[in-house]
Protein backbone atom coordinates (compact mmCIF):
# COMPACT_ATOMS: atom_id res chain seq x y z
CA UNK A 1 0.00 0.00 0.00
CA UNK A 2 1.53 3.18 -0.97
CA UNK A 3 -0.25 5.41 1.65
CA UNK A 4 0.36 3.89 4.71
CA UNK A 5 -2.45 4.70 7.47
CA UNK A 6 -0.15 6.22 10.89
CA UNK A 7 -3.14 4.54 13.14
CA UNK A 8 -3.00 1.65 11.34
CA UNK A 9 -0.57 -1.15 13.65
CA UNK A 10 -0.94 -3.33 10.60
CA UNK A 11 2.83 -5.54 10.77
CA UNK A 12 3.90 -6.47 7.51
CA UNK A 13 4.63 -10.27 7.67
CA UNK A 14 3.98 -13.76 5.71
CA UNK A 15 2.67 -16.01 8.44
CA UNK A 16 0.28 -18.48 8.94
CA UNK A 17 -1.74 -16.06 10.67
CA UNK A 18 -1.56 -13.19 8.08
CA UNK A 19 -2.87 -15.47 5.51
CA UNK A 20 -5.46 -16.57 6.93
CA UNK A 21 -9.08 -15.64 5.78
CA UNK A 22 -9.72 -12.40 7.38
CA UNK A 23 -13.03 -13.48 8.05
CA UNK A 24 -12.13 -16.46 9.92
CA UNK A 25 -9.80 -14.09 12.33
CA UNK A 26 -12.73 -11.80 12.63
CA UNK A 27 -14.81 -14.36 14.02
CA UNK A 28 -12.58 -15.97 16.27
CA UNK A 29 -11.30 -12.62 18.03
CA UNK A 30 -15.10 -11.81 18.80
CA UNK A 31 -15.30 -15.58 19.77
CA UNK A 32 -12.17 -15.63 22.04
CA UNK A 33 -13.60 -12.12 23.88
CA UNK A 34 -17.08 -13.90 24.05
CA UNK A 35 -16.02 -17.09 25.82
CA UNK A 36 -13.68 -14.58 28.32
CA UNK A 37 -17.02 -12.79 29.48
CA UNK A 38 -18.59 -16.46 29.99
CA UNK A 39 -15.61 -17.83 32.36
CA UNK A 40 -16.51 -17.89 35.64
CA UNK A 41 -14.52 -15.22 38.15
CA UNK A 42 -11.02 -16.77 39.44
CA UNK A 43 -10.30 -19.15 36.69
CA UNK A 44 -6.70 -18.69 36.71
CA UNK A 45 -6.18 -21.35 35.06
CA UNK A 46 -8.37 -20.92 32.37
CA UNK A 47 -7.10 -17.67 31.97
CA UNK A 48 -3.08 -18.58 32.32
CA UNK A 49 -4.20 -21.03 29.30
CA UNK A 50 -5.80 -18.40 27.17
CA UNK A 51 -2.66 -15.99 27.25
CA UNK A 52 -0.92 -18.86 26.47
CA UNK A 53 -2.94 -18.97 23.44
CA UNK A 54 -2.21 -15.63 22.73
CA UNK A 55 1.25 -16.25 23.12
CA UNK A 56 1.77 -19.18 20.77
CA UNK A 57 -0.13 -16.85 17.88
CA UNK A 58 2.04 -14.00 18.16
CA UNK A 59 5.03 -16.31 17.53
CA UNK A 60 3.07 -18.37 14.71
CA UNK A 61 2.38 -14.77 13.34
CA UNK A 62 6.12 -13.89 13.55
CA UNK A 63 5.46 -10.93 16.44
CA UNK A 64 7.62 -10.49 19.55
CA UNK A 65 6.27 -12.44 22.36
CA UNK A 66 5.51 -9.64 24.40
CA UNK A 67 3.86 -7.28 21.74
CA UNK A 68 0.17 -7.60 22.51
CA UNK A 69 1.87 -7.67 26.34
CA UNK A 70 3.25 -4.15 25.46
CA UNK A 71 -0.20 -2.68 23.67
CA UNK A 72 -2.78 -3.45 26.21
CA UNK A 73 -1.72 -0.39 28.40
CA UNK A 74 -4.48 1.16 26.87
CA UNK A 75 -7.16 -0.38 28.85
CA UNK A 76 -5.55 0.57 32.38
CA UNK A 77 -7.38 4.40 32.79
CA UNK A 78 -10.70 2.37 32.46
CA UNK A 79 -9.79 -0.32 35.45
CA UNK A 80 -10.62 3.24 37.50
CA UNK A 81 -14.14 2.33 36.80
CA UNK A 82 -14.05 -1.17 37.90
CA UNK A 83 -12.28 0.31 40.95
CA UNK A 84 -16.02 0.07 42.70
CA UNK A 85 -16.25 -3.66 42.41
CA UNK A 86 -14.37 -4.51 45.20
CA UNK A 87 -16.70 -2.97 47.46
CA UNK A 88 -20.46 -4.40 45.99
CA UNK A 89 -19.74 -8.14 47.07
CA UNK A 90 -20.67 -9.69 50.45
CA UNK A 91 -18.22 -12.11 51.29
CA UNK A 92 -14.94 -11.99 53.93
CA UNK A 93 -13.83 -8.56 54.97
CA UNK A 94 -10.47 -7.86 54.32
CA UNK A 95 -9.90 -4.20 55.38
CA UNK A 96 -12.16 -1.43 55.97
CA UNK A 97 -12.33 2.78 55.47
CA UNK A 98 -14.48 4.93 55.73
CA UNK A 99 -14.56 7.91 53.04
CA UNK A 100 -16.77 10.32 54.28
CA UNK A 101 -20.34 9.01 54.57
CA UNK A 102 -19.10 6.72 52.28
CA UNK A 103 -18.19 2.89 54.02
CA UNK A 104 -15.65 0.60 51.79
CA UNK A 105 -15.48 -3.29 52.71
CA UNK A 106 -13.20 -4.50 50.57
CA UNK A 107 -13.90 -8.35 50.71
CA UNK A 108 -12.20 -11.38 49.28
CA UNK A 109 -15.47 -11.72 46.72
CA UNK A 110 -14.87 -8.10 45.71
CA UNK A 111 -11.39 -8.46 45.09
CA UNK A 112 -11.70 -11.88 43.32
CA UNK A 113 -14.24 -9.92 41.07
CA UNK A 114 -12.31 -6.93 39.98
CA UNK A 115 -9.13 -9.24 39.03
CA UNK A 116 -11.05 -11.42 37.12
CA UNK A 117 -12.70 -8.33 35.22
CA UNK A 118 -8.97 -6.55 34.69
CA UNK A 119 -7.89 -9.84 33.55
CA UNK A 120 -10.72 -11.06 31.24
CA UNK A 121 -10.53 -7.17 29.90
CA UNK A 122 -6.90 -7.99 29.53
CA UNK A 123 -6.70 -10.96 27.80
CA UNK A 124 -10.02 -9.54 25.26
CA UNK A 125 -7.91 -6.06 23.74
CA UNK A 126 -4.59 -8.46 23.62
CA UNK A 127 -6.75 -10.79 20.89
CA UNK A 128 -7.97 -7.66 19.08
CA UNK A 129 -5.00 -6.08 19.22
CA UNK A 130 -2.98 -9.64 17.34
CA UNK A 131 -6.36 -8.78 15.03
CA UNK A 132 -5.33 -5.79 13.30
CA UNK A 133 -1.57 -6.50 13.66
CA UNK A 134 -2.00 -9.64 11.36
CA UNK A 135 -4.68 -8.53 9.10
CA UNK A 136 -4.72 -5.09 6.93
CA UNK A 137 -8.01 -2.80 7.60
CA UNK A 138 -8.97 -2.59 3.70
CA UNK A 139 -9.75 -6.34 4.63
CA UNK A 140 -10.77 -6.30 7.69
CA UNK A 141 -13.77 -4.09 6.37
CA UNK A 142 -13.89 -6.79 3.48
CA UNK A 143 -14.40 -9.29 6.17
CA UNK A 144 -17.25 -7.13 7.88
CA UNK A 145 -19.15 -7.02 4.52
CA UNK A 146 -19.17 -10.48 4.13
CA UNK A 147 -20.35 -10.77 7.51
CA UNK A 148 -23.69 -8.58 6.80
CA UNK A 149 -22.50 -5.60 7.83
CA UNK A 150 -25.28 -2.59 5.83
CA UNK A 151 -22.89 -1.71 2.69
CA UNK A 152 -23.70 1.71 3.44
CA UNK A 153 -21.97 1.25 6.78
CA UNK A 154 -18.94 -0.58 5.34
CA UNK A 155 -18.90 2.12 2.68
CA UNK A 156 -18.54 4.87 5.37
CA UNK A 157 -16.05 2.83 7.57
CA UNK A 158 -14.02 2.57 4.19
CA UNK A 159 -13.93 6.39 3.93
CA UNK A 160 -13.19 6.78 7.68
CA UNK A 161 -10.07 4.96 6.94
CA UNK A 162 -9.26 6.44 3.76
CA UNK A 163 -9.62 10.54 4.90
CA UNK A 164 -8.51 10.13 8.37
CA UNK A 165 -5.11 10.42 8.30
CA UNK A 166 -5.83 13.80 5.90
CA UNK A 167 -8.07 15.43 7.95
CA UNK A 168 -5.80 14.45 11.26
CA UNK A 169 -2.85 16.45 9.17
CA UNK A 170 -5.77 18.99 9.12
CA UNK A 171 -6.54 19.40 12.33
CA UNK A 172 -2.49 19.28 13.79
CA UNK A 173 -1.94 22.34 11.18
CA UNK A 174 -4.58 24.10 13.15
CA UNK A 175 -3.18 22.95 16.33
CA UNK A 176 0.28 24.18 15.56
CA UNK A 177 -1.24 27.55 13.67
CA UNK A 178 -2.71 28.19 17.15
CA UNK A 179 0.56 27.21 18.93
CA UNK A 180 2.87 29.37 16.59
CA UNK A 181 0.28 31.91 17.04
CA UNK A 182 0.66 31.76 21.24
CA UNK A 183 3.72 32.67 21.86
CA UNK A 184 4.46 32.38 26.12
CA UNK A 185 6.75 34.37 28.43
CA UNK A 186 8.16 32.41 31.16
CA UNK A 187 5.95 32.30 34.76
CA UNK A 188 3.43 34.03 32.90
CA UNK A 189 0.02 32.48 32.15
CA UNK A 190 -1.12 33.42 28.61
CA UNK A 191 -4.15 32.50 26.80
CA UNK A 192 -6.79 34.71 27.66
CA UNK A 193 -9.92 33.05 29.99
CA UNK A 194 -11.76 29.35 30.35
CA UNK A 195 -14.52 30.43 27.87
CA UNK A 196 -11.77 32.65 25.53
CA UNK A 197 -10.01 29.38 25.18
CA UNK A 198 -13.06 27.15 24.65
CA UNK A 199 -14.06 29.70 21.56
CA UNK A 200 -10.87 29.45 19.66
CA UNK A 201 -10.91 25.73 20.06
CA UNK A 202 -14.27 25.99 18.85
CA UNK A 203 -13.79 27.60 16.01
CA UNK A 204 -11.18 25.14 14.67
CA UNK A 205 -13.62 22.84 15.01
CA UNK A 206 -15.87 24.44 12.71
CA UNK A 207 -12.73 26.10 10.48
CA UNK A 208 -12.08 22.14 10.36
CA UNK A 209 -15.78 20.92 9.09
CA UNK A 210 -15.67 23.57 6.34
CA UNK A 211 -12.44 22.16 5.03
CA UNK A 212 -13.86 18.86 5.09
CA UNK A 213 -16.94 19.76 3.96
CA UNK A 214 -15.30 20.97 1.00
CA UNK A 215 -13.06 18.46 0.44
CA UNK A 216 -15.80 15.75 0.30
CA UNK A 217 -17.43 17.88 -2.53
CA UNK A 218 -13.89 17.64 -5.02
CA UNK A 219 -13.75 14.00 -3.23
CA UNK A 220 -17.13 13.35 -4.97
CA UNK A 221 -16.33 14.43 -8.47
CA UNK A 222 -12.84 13.04 -8.57
CA UNK A 223 -14.69 9.45 -7.88
CA UNK A 224 -17.34 10.13 -10.43
CA UNK A 225 -14.75 10.97 -12.85
CA UNK A 226 -13.63 7.62 -12.14
CA UNK A 227 -16.58 5.74 -12.46
CA UNK A 228 -17.48 5.76 -8.77
CA UNK A 229 -21.20 4.09 -8.78
CA UNK A 230 -22.14 3.96 -5.13
CA UNK A 231 -19.81 0.96 -3.72
CA UNK A 232 -16.00 0.26 -3.39
CA UNK A 233 -14.11 -2.70 -4.75
CA UNK A 234 -12.06 -5.06 -3.69
CA UNK A 235 -10.19 -7.51 -6.09
CA UNK A 236 -9.21 -9.79 -2.99
CA UNK A 237 -11.79 -12.53 -3.02
CA UNK A 238 -11.60 -13.23 0.37
CA UNK A 239 -12.63 -16.94 -0.05
CA UNK A 240 -12.66 -19.19 2.72
CA UNK A 241 -10.95 -22.19 2.19
CA UNK A 242 -11.24 -26.05 3.84
CA UNK A 243 -8.44 -25.02 6.20
CA UNK A 244 -9.85 -22.13 7.47
CA UNK A 245 -13.09 -24.24 8.33
CA UNK A 246 -11.01 -26.73 10.35
CA UNK A 247 -9.30 -24.13 12.07
CA UNK A 248 -12.53 -23.10 12.68
CA UNK A 249 -13.80 -26.21 14.49
CA UNK A 250 -10.50 -26.40 16.45
CA UNK A 251 -10.58 -23.25 18.09
CA UNK A 252 -14.54 -23.74 18.97
CA UNK A 253 -13.74 -27.25 20.30
CA UNK A 254 -11.38 -25.78 22.65
CA UNK A 255 -12.89 -22.72 23.47
CA UNK A 256 -15.84 -24.99 24.62
CA UNK A 257 -13.46 -27.20 26.10
CA UNK A 258 -11.93 -24.43 28.48
CA UNK A 259 -15.67 -23.40 29.87
CA UNK A 260 -15.84 -27.10 30.91
CA UNK A 261 -12.92 -27.06 32.49
CA UNK A 262 -13.03 -23.41 34.32
CA UNK A 263 -16.19 -25.08 36.22
CA UNK A 264 -14.77 -28.60 37.19
CA UNK B 1 0.13 11.18 19.47
CA UNK B 2 -3.21 13.54 19.90
CA UNK B 3 -5.34 10.69 20.78
CA UNK B 4 -6.52 10.17 24.47
CA UNK B 5 -8.99 7.35 25.20
CA UNK B 6 -12.13 8.79 26.71
CA UNK B 7 -13.72 7.60 30.17
CA UNK B 8 -16.85 6.27 28.33
CA UNK B 9 -15.08 4.61 25.84
CA UNK B 10 -16.12 0.97 27.77
CA UNK B 11 -13.26 -2.25 26.96
CA UNK B 12 -13.81 -5.75 26.68
CA UNK B 13 -14.56 -7.25 30.03
CA UNK B 14 -16.06 -4.98 31.99
CA UNK B 15 -19.70 -5.69 31.14
CA UNK B 16 -21.43 -9.07 31.29
CA UNK B 17 -22.70 -10.79 28.29
CA UNK B 18 -26.02 -10.33 28.77
CA UNK B 19 -25.62 -6.56 29.04
CA UNK B 20 -23.59 -6.20 25.97
CA UNK B 21 -26.03 -8.96 24.26
CA UNK B 22 -29.18 -6.27 25.23
CA UNK B 23 -27.24 -3.60 24.06
CA UNK B 24 -25.74 -4.94 21.09
CA UNK B 25 -29.97 -5.76 19.97
CA UNK B 26 -31.12 -2.04 20.75
CA UNK B 27 -27.90 -1.07 18.92
CA UNK B 28 -28.63 -2.95 15.62
CA UNK B 29 -32.37 -1.90 15.95
CA UNK B 30 -31.89 1.60 15.69
CA UNK B 31 -29.21 1.70 12.88
CA UNK B 32 -30.95 -0.52 10.46
CA UNK B 33 -33.63 2.12 11.02
CA UNK B 34 -30.77 4.20 10.40
CA UNK B 35 -29.69 2.99 7.29
CA UNK B 36 -32.79 2.02 5.68
CA UNK B 37 -33.64 5.77 6.21
CA UNK B 38 -30.17 6.75 4.36
CA UNK B 39 -30.44 4.68 1.96
CA UNK B 40 -32.92 6.71 0.07
CA UNK B 41 -30.77 9.43 -0.63
CA UNK B 42 -28.62 10.59 -3.22
CA UNK B 43 -25.51 8.66 -3.59
CA UNK B 44 -23.37 12.10 -3.11
CA UNK B 45 -24.44 11.76 0.67
CA UNK B 46 -22.20 8.41 0.87
CA UNK B 47 -18.85 9.92 0.24
CA UNK B 48 -20.09 12.97 2.72
CA UNK B 49 -20.96 10.85 5.31
CA UNK B 50 -17.44 9.11 5.04
CA UNK B 51 -15.46 12.82 5.23
CA UNK B 52 -17.69 13.65 8.14
CA UNK B 53 -16.77 10.28 10.20
CA UNK B 54 -12.95 11.05 9.10
CA UNK B 55 -13.98 14.63 10.34
CA UNK B 56 -15.26 13.82 13.94
CA UNK B 57 -12.43 11.69 14.56
CA UNK B 58 -9.94 14.92 13.89
CA UNK B 59 -12.44 17.08 15.57
CA UNK B 60 -11.38 14.87 18.49
CA UNK B 61 -8.09 15.62 18.77
CA UNK B 62 -8.42 19.55 18.81
CA UNK B 63 -8.28 20.46 22.93
CA UNK B 64 -8.00 23.36 24.69
CA UNK B 65 -6.40 23.45 28.22
CA UNK B 66 -8.90 23.58 31.18
CA UNK B 67 -6.86 23.61 34.20
CA UNK B 68 -3.74 21.73 35.92
CA UNK B 69 -2.92 20.04 32.61
CA UNK B 70 -6.32 18.71 31.67
CA UNK B 71 -7.87 19.54 28.62
CA UNK B 72 -10.95 19.73 27.20
CA UNK B 73 -11.82 17.87 23.75
CA UNK B 74 -15.42 17.26 21.43
CA UNK B 75 -16.78 14.33 21.19
CA UNK B 76 -18.95 14.95 18.89
CA UNK B 77 -22.35 13.15 18.53
CA UNK B 78 -24.63 16.50 19.00
CA UNK B 79 -22.88 18.10 16.82
CA UNK B 80 -22.70 15.34 13.52
CA UNK B 81 -26.72 15.24 14.24
CA UNK B 82 -27.47 19.13 13.77
CA UNK B 83 -25.29 19.19 10.61
CA UNK B 84 -25.74 16.57 9.06
CA UNK B 85 -29.55 15.23 10.51
CA UNK B 86 -30.14 12.52 12.98
CA UNK B 87 -30.19 9.47 11.41
CA UNK B 88 -26.95 10.36 8.76
CA UNK B 89 -25.13 11.55 12.57
CA UNK B 90 -26.19 8.11 14.27
CA UNK B 91 -24.32 6.19 10.91
CA UNK B 92 -21.60 8.96 11.37
CA UNK B 93 -20.61 8.30 14.87
CA UNK B 94 -21.36 4.54 14.48
CA UNK B 95 -18.47 4.32 12.10
CA UNK B 96 -16.10 6.81 14.24
CA UNK B 97 -16.92 4.74 17.43
CA UNK B 98 -16.18 1.28 14.80
CA UNK B 99 -12.85 2.34 14.02
CA UNK B 100 -11.85 3.77 17.56
CA UNK B 101 -12.48 -0.22 18.86
CA UNK B 102 -11.54 -2.21 16.18
CA UNK B 103 -8.32 0.08 15.13
CA UNK B 104 -7.20 1.63 17.77
CA UNK B 105 -8.66 -0.93 20.65
CA UNK B 106 -10.51 2.13 22.28
CA UNK B 107 -13.53 0.52 23.61
CA UNK B 108 -14.09 -3.18 23.23
CA UNK B 109 -15.43 -5.10 20.47
CA UNK B 110 -18.63 -7.46 22.24
CA UNK B 111 -18.93 -4.39 24.33
CA UNK B 112 -19.21 -2.05 21.00
CA UNK B 113 -22.93 -1.89 21.10
CA UNK B 114 -23.25 -0.20 24.18
CA UNK B 115 -20.09 1.67 23.15
CA UNK B 116 -22.11 2.97 20.11
CA UNK B 117 -25.77 3.59 21.92
CA UNK B 118 -24.05 5.50 24.76
CA UNK B 119 -22.04 7.68 21.98
CA UNK B 120 -23.44 7.61 19.49
CA UNK B 121 -26.96 6.95 19.18
CA UNK B 122 -28.39 8.87 22.41
CA UNK B 123 -26.16 11.81 21.61
CA UNK B 124 -27.51 11.69 18.46
CA UNK B 125 -31.08 11.67 19.62
CA UNK B 126 -30.50 14.45 21.72
CA UNK B 127 -28.66 16.96 19.90
CA UNK B 128 -31.09 16.61 16.82
CA UNK B 129 -34.15 16.42 19.00
CA UNK B 130 -33.77 19.69 21.15
CA UNK B 131 -31.70 21.50 18.36
CA UNK B 132 -35.53 20.93 15.77
CA UNK B 133 -36.88 22.82 18.69
CA UNK B 134 -36.41 25.84 17.13
CA UNK B 135 -38.65 27.21 14.30
CA UNK B 136 -36.85 26.75 10.92
CA UNK B 137 -37.31 30.39 9.87
CA UNK B 138 -38.75 33.81 11.32
CA UNK B 139 -39.08 37.01 10.89
CA UNK B 140 -35.79 38.13 13.68
CA UNK B 141 -32.97 35.58 12.15
CA UNK B 142 -30.76 36.59 14.74
CA UNK B 143 -32.90 35.80 17.26
CA UNK B 144 -33.82 32.49 15.82
CA UNK B 145 -29.90 32.01 15.47
CA UNK B 146 -29.54 32.62 19.12
CA UNK B 147 -32.54 29.76 19.67
CA UNK B 148 -30.41 27.36 18.16
CA UNK B 149 -27.05 27.52 19.25
CA UNK B 150 -28.17 27.63 23.19
CA UNK B 151 -30.64 24.20 22.44
CA UNK B 152 -27.49 23.60 20.84
CA UNK B 153 -25.48 24.10 23.68
CA UNK B 154 -28.31 22.70 26.38
CA UNK B 155 -28.07 19.71 24.05
CA UNK B 156 -24.18 19.10 23.84
CA UNK B 157 -23.77 19.06 27.77
CA UNK B 158 -27.12 16.72 28.28
CA UNK B 159 -25.69 14.14 25.49
CA UNK B 160 -22.36 13.87 27.11
CA UNK B 161 -24.51 13.24 30.69
CA UNK B 162 -27.10 10.85 28.95
CA UNK B 163 -24.02 8.90 28.27
CA UNK B 164 -22.32 9.02 31.22
CA UNK B 165 -25.92 7.97 32.38
CA UNK B 166 -25.98 4.80 30.49
CA UNK B 167 -22.42 3.69 31.07
CA UNK B 168 -23.17 3.69 34.37
CA UNK B 169 -26.18 1.61 35.00
CA UNK B 170 -24.40 -0.70 32.21
CA UNK B 171 -21.55 -1.44 34.81
CA UNK B 172 -24.16 -1.22 37.64
CA UNK B 173 -26.24 -3.76 35.88
CA UNK B 174 -23.03 -6.12 34.71
CA UNK B 175 -22.07 -5.96 38.55
CA UNK B 176 -18.73 -4.45 37.72
CA UNK B 177 -19.58 -1.07 39.89
CA UNK B 178 -21.25 0.01 43.09
CA UNK B 179 -24.09 1.83 42.01
CA UNK B 180 -23.50 4.61 44.79
CA UNK B 181 -19.86 5.63 43.67
CA UNK B 182 -19.75 4.89 40.14
CA UNK B 183 -22.85 7.14 39.38
CA UNK B 184 -21.83 10.17 40.68
CA UNK B 185 -17.96 10.09 40.05
CA UNK B 186 -19.14 9.54 36.20
CA UNK B 187 -22.08 12.19 36.47
CA UNK B 188 -19.44 14.34 38.52
CA UNK B 189 -16.84 14.51 35.70
CA UNK B 190 -19.09 14.39 32.93
CA UNK B 191 -20.78 17.56 34.08
CA UNK B 192 -17.05 19.14 33.86
CA UNK B 193 -16.57 17.37 30.33
CA UNK B 194 -19.59 18.38 29.30
CA UNK B 195 -19.23 21.87 29.55
CA UNK B 196 -16.33 21.80 27.32
CA UNK B 197 -18.42 19.76 24.48
CA UNK B 198 -21.21 22.71 24.98
CA UNK B 199 -18.12 25.46 24.37
CA UNK B 200 -17.15 23.94 21.68
CA UNK B 201 -20.34 23.20 19.43
CA UNK B 202 -22.13 26.14 20.38
CA UNK B 203 -19.22 28.29 18.87
CA UNK B 204 -17.81 25.82 16.25
CA UNK B 205 -21.71 26.30 15.24
CA UNK B 206 -21.60 29.90 15.62
CA UNK B 207 -18.82 30.26 13.49
CA UNK B 208 -20.69 28.06 10.53
CA UNK B 209 -23.58 30.68 11.16
CA UNK B 210 -20.81 33.60 10.28
CA UNK B 211 -19.30 31.54 7.46
CA UNK B 212 -22.04 29.32 5.26
CA UNK B 213 -25.42 29.53 7.30
CA UNK B 214 -26.70 27.81 4.25
CA UNK B 215 -25.16 24.49 5.45
CA UNK B 216 -27.28 24.78 8.46
CA UNK B 217 -30.37 26.40 7.12
CA UNK B 218 -30.79 22.72 5.49
CA UNK B 219 -29.97 20.99 8.43
CA UNK B 220 -33.56 22.35 9.76
CA UNK B 221 -35.09 20.70 6.65
CA UNK B 222 -37.79 18.11 6.96
CA UNK B 223 -36.41 15.42 5.03
CA UNK B 224 -33.97 15.12 7.53
CA UNK B 225 -36.22 14.29 10.45
CA UNK B 226 -39.55 15.03 11.30
CA UNK B 227 -41.20 16.70 14.55
CA UNK B 228 -41.24 12.96 16.13
CA UNK B 229 -37.78 13.88 16.89
CA UNK B 230 -38.54 16.37 19.23
CA UNK B 231 -40.32 13.73 21.52
CA UNK B 232 -37.61 11.79 21.19
CA UNK B 233 -35.08 14.44 22.14
CA UNK B 234 -37.11 15.92 24.85
CA UNK B 235 -38.27 12.53 26.62
CA UNK B 236 -34.75 11.42 27.01
CA UNK B 237 -33.18 14.47 28.09
CA UNK B 238 -36.09 14.50 30.74
CA UNK B 239 -35.34 10.78 31.63
CA UNK B 240 -31.62 12.02 32.54
CA UNK B 241 -32.54 15.23 34.18
CA UNK B 242 -34.60 13.21 36.22
CA UNK B 243 -32.80 9.56 37.01
CA UNK B 244 -29.29 11.42 37.45
CA UNK B 245 -30.27 13.90 40.35
CA UNK B 246 -32.60 10.91 41.84
CA UNK B 247 -30.30 7.95 41.75
CA UNK B 248 -26.89 9.79 42.70
CA UNK B 249 -28.42 11.17 45.94
CA UNK B 250 -30.58 7.78 46.41
CA UNK B 251 -28.92 4.66 44.62
CA UNK B 252 -30.15 2.30 47.31
CA UNK B 253 -33.72 3.62 45.93
CA UNK B 254 -32.58 2.63 42.51
CA UNK B 255 -31.69 -0.77 43.39
CA UNK B 256 -34.98 -1.30 44.75
CA UNK B 257 -36.90 -0.50 41.90
CA UNK B 258 -34.41 -2.74 40.29
CA UNK B 259 -35.12 -5.38 42.26
CA UNK B 260 -39.14 -4.73 42.07
CA UNK B 261 -39.09 -4.81 38.69
CA UNK B 262 -37.08 -8.43 39.06
CA UNK B 263 -34.36 -6.87 36.97
CA UNK B 264 -32.23 -7.86 40.22
CA UNK B 265 -32.45 -11.01 41.98
CA UNK B 266 -31.28 -11.02 45.79
CA UNK B 267 -27.88 -10.80 46.78
CA UNK B 268 -24.81 -11.00 45.14
CA UNK B 269 -26.99 -13.21 42.10
CA UNK B 270 -26.74 -11.79 38.24
CA UNK B 271 -29.24 -8.92 37.53
CA UNK B 272 -31.30 -10.64 34.77
CA UNK B 273 -33.73 -13.45 35.45
CA UNK B 274 -33.78 -14.78 31.86
CA UNK B 275 -31.06 -16.86 32.29
CA UNK B 276 -29.54 -16.75 35.57
CA UNK B 277 -26.28 -16.92 36.42
CA UNK B 278 -25.67 -17.91 32.42
CA UNK B 279 -27.31 -21.55 33.23
CA UNK B 280 -30.49 -22.93 32.14
CA UNK B 281 -32.82 -23.81 35.34
CA UNK B 282 -33.57 -26.87 34.22
CA UNK B 283 -30.24 -28.28 33.34
CA UNK B 284 -28.93 -27.15 36.43
CA UNK B 285 -25.47 -25.78 37.78
CA UNK B 286 -23.40 -27.59 35.21
CA UNK B 287 -20.50 -26.18 33.00
CA UNK B 288 -22.67 -27.66 29.83
CA UNK B 289 -25.74 -25.51 31.08
CA UNK B 290 -23.57 -22.25 31.03
CA UNK B 291 -22.59 -22.84 27.52
CA UNK B 292 -26.06 -23.78 26.36
CA UNK B 293 -27.02 -20.80 28.34
CA UNK B 294 -24.25 -18.40 26.32
CA UNK B 295 -25.42 -20.36 22.82
CA UNK B 296 -28.90 -19.62 23.41
CA UNK B 297 -27.98 -15.89 24.06
CA UNK B 298 -26.17 -15.55 20.90
CA UNK B 299 -28.97 -17.21 18.77
CA UNK B 300 -31.50 -15.25 20.31
CA UNK B 301 -29.47 -11.90 19.14
CA UNK B 302 -28.97 -13.87 15.52
CA UNK B 303 -32.78 -14.03 15.37
CA UNK B 304 -33.89 -10.37 16.41
CA UNK B 305 -31.16 -9.45 13.55
CA UNK B 306 -32.41 -11.74 10.96
CA UNK B 307 -35.82 -10.86 11.82
CA UNK B 308 -35.03 -6.87 11.17
CA UNK B 309 -33.25 -7.38 7.94
CA UNK B 310 -36.04 -9.93 6.69
CA UNK B 311 -38.66 -6.99 7.46
CA UNK B 312 -36.32 -4.04 6.06
CA UNK B 313 -35.71 -6.10 2.77
CA UNK B 314 -39.91 -6.78 2.30
CA UNK B 315 -40.19 -2.80 2.96
CA UNK B 316 -37.29 -1.78 0.39
CA UNK B 317 -39.46 -3.92 -1.59
CA UNK B 318 -42.79 -2.44 -1.14
CA UNK B 319 -40.82 1.03 -1.50
CA UNK B 320 -40.29 0.17 -5.23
Amino acid sequence: MAHQNIFDQYKAENSVIHRLSPIVKVVLAVLFIFSNALLPDGAWLSFALKWGAILMLSLLAKLEWHYTLKRSVIVLPFALAGISALFSLPGKTLAIWQLGSLELILTDAGLLRFESILLRSWLSVQVAILLVSTTTFPDLIHALEHLRLPKMLVTVIAFLYRYMTVLSDEALRLLRARQSRSALLPEQRGGGNLLWRARTAGNMVGQLFLRSYERSDRIYYAMLSRGYSGHLRTLNPHNINIRDWLLLMLSFLLITFLQFFARL
Amino acid sequence: MHFSPAPLHIPDGFLSIIVSVISWAITIAILSVAVKHTENLDEKQVPLMGVMAAFIFAAQMINFPVAGGTSGHLLGGAFAAIILGPWAGMLVMTAVIGVQGLLLQDGGLLVMGANILNMGLVTSAIGFGLYRLAPSSTENPQQNRNLKLGLAGIAAWLSVMAGALLTSLQLWLSDTARLDIVLPAMLGIHALIGIGETLITVSALAFIFRTRPDLLDQAQGQERGGRAWIFVGVAISLFVLILSPLASSNPDGLERVASDLGFLAQGIDSPYSILPDYTLPFLGDSAFSTVAAGVIGAFVVGAIIFIISKMKRVNIRADK
